[in-house]
């Protein structure tokens, strides 16, 4: 978004904004650790934190994905508004559902 | 294409610029908002089946501990680095063809499709396993190991195949893209000023690899649950 003054120059060209091969490779390295970490946590008994960090790691994962390779980082403000929108709606789907789900004790929940 | 013909009418304009568009750059931006927007309904279409996958580990925790034990957890760990891996390759591919480098463009395509197809192979080991053992849902479904948890166990195997299926499904459907996608390098359609193909392909590719960044956890890693 930074980079808008450079794109008037190349008036008809969509703005190539060429990541650097170390921040690719960065990104699967973390992905990759991230793999691991996962599994590696999954043999702990964290007690009721096995979920919430299984969780944790995998939304990094995805964020990581989601900047870097989908190119999320360099994109204008619309594309942001349509990611950030996305994941606003997955929200209202968990946190209504569970709102309903969580609060049926009586029935569902020995 | 047909797009070729038209540009030699409109000398001044690139071959694979749509007329509905005023330059390159916007029909760009009009195709990586377009799919992020599909992306959109696929992010709610994957998080239906989520919700309701969550919904029933809550209510039914011990079933959902002992059907991720059943996965063999070193194929689903094996997956998840194959995938990434080809996530890499596939945004390297991306990257190859903004740099208007053809070879390496087709190189890292043709490397995404073999990570992909090598995926969907061990997926493909792991279900016939589950078939051979009775883990199908239905009247094929034969695990009476704990029967209390029988019932649950098999609704587990109802998400496993059925997230896992459609996370497969997507796959097949990206590999055939990739296909597509590496004939247009092949016949050397991309560069600097034109890659939204191959950009848009790679939104898909990653989109699917985040979808099995979660589903591994969920399907393979359950903690056993200790409570009373």
């Amino acid at each position: 978004m930074a980079d808008t003054t450079e794109h008037h120059q190349l008036e008809h060209a969509p703005h190539v904004h060429v990541t650097p091969l170390w921040i690719y490779i960065a990104v699967f390295l973390a992905l990759a650790v991230g793999t691991i970490v996962t599994y590696l946590a999954s043999l702990v008994d964290l007690g009721m934190w096995n979920t919430p960090v299984a969780l944790i790691i995998a939304t990094i994962k995805a964020v990581l994905v989601i900047l870097f390779f989908m190119h999320v980082i360099h994109s204008t403000r619309l594309t942001w508004v349509t990611v950030v929108g996305s994941f606003l709606w997955l929200g209202i789907l968990f946190v209504l559902t569970f709102a309903d789900y969580l609060t049926r004790g009586w029935s569902l929940f020995k | 294409m047909s797009d070729m013909a038209l540009g030699n009418e409109h000398h001044h304009h690139h071959p694979f610029l749509q007329h509905h568009f005023e330059d390159l750059g916007q029909q760009h931006e009009a195709s990586t908002l377009g799919m992020w927007m599909f992306l959109c309904t696929e992010i709610l279409f994957f998080g239906g089946v989520l919700c309701a996958y969550w919904v029933y580990r809550v209510m039914y925790p011990e079933a959902w501990a002992v059907g991720a034990h059943l996965q063999q957890t070193g194929w689903g760990a094996t997956n998840t680095i194959v995938l990434i891996v080809s996530s890499l390759t596939m945004a390297l591919a991306v990257r190859a063809a903004q740099l208007g480098k053809r070879g390496q463009q087709l190189g890292f395509l043709f490397a995404t499709l073999i990570f992909g197809t090598a995926f969907l192979v061990v997926k493909g080991i792991e279900y016939h396993r589950h078939w051979e053992e009775g883990l199908f849902p239905g009247s094929h479904f034969h695990w009476h190991e704990h029967p209390e948890l029988a019932q649950k166990v098999q609704l587990f195997m109802c998400f496993y195949w059925g997230m896992t299926g459609l996370h497969a499904l997507h796959m097949i459907i990206g590999a055939g893209l990739l296909l597509w996608i590496m004939w247009r390098a092949y016949k050397n359609h991309f560069g600097p000023e034109y890659y939204a193909p191959v950009e848009v392909m790679g939104l898909y590719w990653h989109f699917v690899d985040i979808v099995w960044i979660f589903l591994f956890p969920f399907l393979y890693l359950i903690h056993e649950v200790h409570h009373g």
